[in-house]
């Protein structure tokens, strides 16, 4: 146990800066939404004062449309926003790797039956998709997570898939079989670690996918249900104000930004090491 | 050659089972929408009375699987039958709208391919450099906006501060052809900035991901220079996915353009779906998906064909 | 003194407004509009002929189609309606109500019957002349049982129609003094007869002031000026380029770059940074136009008038006009009525009060009360937020309100009227009348509250056929009151037509029974 967190550790040392500042970023982002109710000054739907205040000190970032205050609307932004994408992230990749790796491993009428659905699904433009289930089922936060996440275990179950088989025919995945291992041993202990640098890859980019996908949502009009604060419907509400170039909307673009680099250099770091490139 | 045609033969099958579970699909799916399109077109002036009217006018008082099944029929004479709501010739609805897309699609495409494969050879060339570290920014932030707002920022400053490219596109069929490319140079650019970081970064993670392999390091002890040894022999190994993400791009820019559209004012044809599924107008829209799946399953083949033509190995598989 | 004949004969001279039919309305609120202008004045003495102009309106769909039975949204309601076609009446900028395709009318003092003379030498864009034959099938258009119109409620009393010479005479059957203002509703639009009973709405042709040249549903209409347009002194443009833009932004954007010189429905949370802008006027008209938040009160809790009423007390008005209208409106008093709406009468203003709103959900014993509000920004602009705004309100008075978010996608048919509370907008109608039995009377298809008070719909029927001024008002006042004390509604606000045009386009006072310029600034507007 000892031995492994100095390994850590160590790895941690020998990280590049990139890795370093992606990770301390993470780190805040966790903290923020984690204590959003500690950090934020306000309420998350609080009205506080007059609309569109500029900012000042009482409102370090102003306040919006309604009067809320902005910078706790950010706040509580992470937290609903970071929470919603991890979930989907996570939910879509459940479905989509482990899909993706019966179809490798079993090969044959699942692989087909799996893969044909996946083709019909992905067939069907993903906004459009989105659109017609969510009006069917109606727009809570439990539907949307689930709509989203299905539709983006389509492309991981294609890359899972795609990997997978280039692993399954390895001769230690015979021998696994040949030993008697169960499928789900061969899947877990065997192939996932062999795929498991491209599936982070994709990862840090679905992750950011999540909000530009709750964002056109909302676009449309199908976002997360108000009052509740989320970075995707709060650059919608303002956008508008770019075009006179007030900078408002910038400010949970930029949040969505740093997160997604932050992650994707985090993963980069990731790749590197797990390439077993030395330099 | 012959594997590949009996490949293209038993994909193209396929394909068509797939465009008849789409189509089945987006049929039941539009007909569990709430509301149909007599309500959605009389919007607050519908009462009973006038509805059905309006659905006996439109022959909607048909059971539903007959009306499907009457639609298939069409659609296996190739007769994508006339939209509900205007009456009008779907081919001729759609046909304008679909040489619209296609453009500004080819358009972006011609734009972001090159750039983001150059890109991505470059990062992989000078990779965990500032130069690496810097591209990596500039691309991921610029995924992470959302493209309205992209096209928002775009548009203050090109149209609104510096009047160099008009704010929305409105071109028609009468448009010349180089007065269509200047119109639709911000949306263009919109696409781009939207798509290159994903086929860049997969460049980029292709090609680093076989600098390991034993033939590139004999290729370095040989004395080669690095951009050669990528160039001439990690590319040629990286093609396969790269191709396959540069097919999922370009699907994506006939596909799922919507909002660039609205943004624009652009004519294309995810507009025409996203208004045709607000008016429940199920012809239009089960045309419109069935061309989105065609482009989606072709470029889906073609990427694999170009994968296995890239890749001998795959030729001739065990 | 106003005695039978005389009434009769001012009908019968045309050209009267709801002032001359009953005579010496001195209380009477004239059907118009207050106007306010920023940027500059766009006042000019003479219309001048010529120049392309560029529209840009905020909605149309690929689905549009000539046929006025389906206009909703105020795209075709401009390209319908302000270029391609005319109705009989019109209400002028003024808000005077005058004729339009009928030269003059006359009732009979029942107002059961009506003569509506048609004027002569009017043609049809495609040369054929205006008859009565064209007139008595436009109207049929929207009657019968094959019809889809939402105009098919306003035609139901309508018991014969038949031409007499150069006349069409109208029965009804029940008398209604206001049927030359239904008459100029948007959708009864004159369009010329096949021949066999039916119209030809596919052409496009009309006889307004614009020939349609190409028409892209959703997307674009193309029309040049109509070089015999009857009227004098309209239509000046030599053509007009119509573009839907649904997005507020893109629209905007292209007012600024000067890709189009008119455009409606600014963006309410921007437009004082457009207003900066020194090419561009901000036009101002407030109209009838009013948001609600309708109950169904056959539904608990609806059915309980104290917490109706807790509901009216619970929201401040104030702060909903300067949130959500950004000041671009005023505060609604739980009344349709508008101040430019006939028969409006002062009552005294609700106000924020949330003691009072707690003693009537004591009082109805609905202490602790939770419920939904359905609300999408289709309902109307800021309807979301309104709703959010709402919540924190109501939240000081005890009541908790679920905001639901509903889809934009289908609201019409499947929030509206179906879940108990939700948001929603009216245009407004010209006279108290048509307002009140298009949407308070028991029973009508648009009663969004399903309400039914007996006194009220007794009111309503008394007041149509009564022709003594001073009692109708008094009827109308009674009507009024109880809609604000008893009725489902809770009207927080009317909103003010916002919209913006290029420094170039000049016009006269502007109408406020539509947005720009009762959507005839296409023949009413020029280029100064």
């Amino acid at each position: 146990m000892a031995t492994a967190a100095q390994n850590s550790l160590k790895l941690l040392g020998r990280s590049p800066w990139s890795a370093r500042f992606g990770m301390l970023v993470i780190l805040v982002y966790v903290v923020t939404a984690i204590g959003a109710p500690l950090i934020a000054p306000y309420g998350e739907t609080e009205i506080v004062g007059i609309e569109y205040e500029p900012w000042n000190e009482v409102y370090p970032l102003g306040t919006d449309n309604l009067g809320r205050d902005m910078l706790s609307r950010i706040i509580y932004g992470a937290r609903n926003t970071v929470g919603v994408a991890f979930a989907t992230t996570m939910l879509a990749f459940l479905i989509g790797s482990i899909a993706g790796l019966l179809a490798a491993t079993l090969r044959g009428w699942a692989d087909q039956l799996l893969s044909r659905l996946v083709d019909v699904m992905m067939a069907i433009p993903p906004l459009v998709f989105a659109l017609l289930i969510l009006t069917i089922v109606g727009t809570n936060l439990i539907n949307m997570i689930l709509v989203i996440a299905v539709l983006d275990s389509t492309r991981v179950f294609r890359l899972t898939r795609a990997v997978a088989m280039n692993v399954v025919v390895m001769d230690f995945v015979e021998a696994a079989r040949l030993r008697g291992e169960g499928l789900w041993w061969i899947m877990r202990r065997e192939i996932l670690p062999n795929i498991s640098a491209p599936l982070a890859a994709e990862f840090g980019l679905r992750f950011c996918f999540v909000f530009l996908t709750i964002s056109a949502l909302s676009f449309l009009g199908l976002g997360l249900q108000p009052p509740t604060a989320d970075w995707g419907s709060m650059v919608r509400d303002n956008a508008t104000l770019i075009s006179y170039g007030d900078i408002t909307p910038v400010i949970p673009a930029a949040a969505i930004a740093l997160l997604t680099v932050a992650i994707n250099f985090v993963v980069d770091w990731f790749l590197h090491e797990t390439s077993g490139l030395k330099e | 050659m012959g594997p590949i045609l009996k490949m293209v033969a038993q994909r193209l099958a396929l394909g068509l089972l797939t465009l008849f579970a789409v189509s089945l699909i987006i049929f039941l799916s539009v007909e569990m929408l709430p509301g149909d399109i007599t309500e959605a077109i009389l919007g607050q002036g519908a009462t009973p009375e006038t509805v059905a009217a309006f659905r006996r006018e439109l022959g909607l008082d048909v059971p539903a699987h007959l009306r499907y099944l009457a639609w298939l029929g069409d659609i296996a004479q190739g007769d994508l039958g006339r939209s509900l709501a205007s009456k009008r010739d779907i081919a001729e609805l759609i046909g304008g709208r679909l040489m619209n897309t296609l453009f500004l699609a080819s358009f972006a495409a011609i734009i972001a391919v090159p750039l983001a494969v150059t890109l991505g050879l470059l990062s992989a060339l000078y990779r965990n450099s500032w130069f690496d570290r810097g591209i990596n920014l500039v691309t991921l932030s610029s995924i992470s906006f959302p493209e309205f707002f992209i096209a928002y920022a775009l548009i203050f400053l090109f149209a609104v501060q510096w009047d160099w490219f008009p704010s929305i596109v409105n071109v028609n069929s009468d448009t010349p052809f180089w007065e269509r490319v200047y119109r639709c140079i911000l949306p263009a650019v919109t696409l781009t900035l939207v798509t290159t970081a994903h086929m860049m970064r997969m460049t980029r993670a292709a090609i680093i991901n076989l600098m390991a392999s034993p033939y590139i390091e004999m290729a370095d002890l040989k004395g080669l220079t690095r951009l050669r040894i990528i160039v001439r022999h990690a590319l040629p190994n990286a093609l396969s996915p790269i191709i396959n993400v540069i097919a999922i791009n370009l699907a994506y820019l006939v596909v799922g353009v919507v909002l660039v559209e609205v943004v624009f004012v652009y004519p294309g044809l995810g507009q025409l779906m996203i208004d045709s599924v607000s008016k429940r107008d199920i012809p239009v829209v089960q045309a419109a998906c069935l061309i989105f799946a065609v482009t989606y399953i072709l470029l889906n083949l073609l990427a694999d064909i170009l994968s296995i033509l890239s890749n001998p190995r795959l030729l001739h598989p065990r | 003194m106003t005695t039978r004949d005389e009434l009769s004969l001012l009908r019968s001279m045309g050209q009267i407004d709801r002032r001359g039919l009953i005579k010496g309305a001195a209380a009477l609120g004239a059907v118009g509009a207050a106007e306010k202008m920023f940027g500059g004045s766009a006042f000019a003495a003479t219309p001048k002929k010529g120049g392309a102009l560029k529209v840009a309106i905020g909605a149309g769909s690929t689905s549009d189609t000539f046929d006025p039975a389906t206009f909703t949204d105020s795209y075709m309601q401009f390209v319908g309606f302000g270029c391609m076609r005319n109705c009989l009446t019109e209400i002028d900028n003024t808000g005077k109500l005058v004729g339009e395709l009928a030269e003059s009318w006359a009732a009979t003092p029942d107002a059961k019957t009506w003569t509506f003379n048609i004027r002569k030498g009017v043609t049809f864009h495609n040369g054929k002349t205006l008859t009565t034959e064209d007139v008595i099938d436009s109207i049929n258009h929207h009657r019968g049982p094959d019809s889809k119109s939402p105009a098919k409620p306003l035609l139901a009393p309508i018991t014969t129609l038949k031409a007499d010479g150069n006349s069409v005479v109208l029965t009804l059957e029940t008398g209604n003094a206001d049927l030359p203002y239904l008459l100029s509703d948007y959708h009864i639009a004159i369009m010329p007869s096949k021949g066999d009973g039916t119209v030809d709405w596919q052409s496009g042709v009309g006889t307004g002031g614009y020939v349609v040249k190409k028409f892209e549903p959703g997307v674009r209409t193309y029309l040049e000026r109509n070089a015999n347009y009857w009227k004098a002194g309209r239509a000046h443009f030599d053509s007009i380029e119509v573009l839907s833009i649904v997005d507020v932004a893109a629209r905007t954007n292209a007012l600024t770059t000067g890709e189009i010189h008119l455009m409606d429905r600014c963006d309410l949370k921007t437009v004082h940074l457009l207003q900066r802008n020194k090419k561009i006027n901000i036009f101002e008209v407030t109209g009838s136009q009013h948001y609600t938040f309708p109950m169904i009160t056959t539904q608990a809790p609806f059915d309980n008038n104290d917490v109706r009423m807790a509901l009216k007390l619970a929201v401040d008005r104030e702060e909903m006009v300067k949130k959500v209208l950004r000041g671009h409106g005023m505060v609604g008093n739980d009344t349709p009525i508008a101040p430019s709406t006939s028969f409006y009468v002062e009552l005294e203003q609700r106000t924020y009060d949330p003691e009072k709103a707690k003693f009537h959900l004591k009082k109805g014993g609905a202490e602790g009360l939770t419920i939904d509000l359905s609300a999408a920004d289709a309902a109307f602009a800021g309807a979301v937020d309104a709703a959010v705004l709402y919540k924190e309100h109501a939240a000081k008075a005890g009541i908790t309100i679920n905001v639901v978010r509903e889809p934009n996608d289908g609201y019409w048919s499947n929030v509206w009227m179906k879940k108990p509370w939700g948001a929603c907008y009216w245009g407004g109608r010209p006279t108290a009348d048509w307002m009140f039995s298009t949407a308070y009377e028991a029973g009508v298809a648009w009663n969004d509250t399903f309400w039914d008070n007996k006194k009220f719909n007794q009111l309503l029927v008394e007041a149509r056929v009564e022709l003594d001024e001073a009692k109708r008002t008094e009827l109308y006042k009674e009507m009024q009151l109880i809609v604000r004390d008893e009725g489902g509604v809770v009207v927080p606000m009317f909103a003010n037509y916002v919209g913006a045009s290029s420094d170039d386009l000049a016009h006269d006072k502007m109408a406020g029974n539509w947005d720009l310029d009762g959507m005839k600034a296409s023949e009413r507007w020029w280029f100064a």
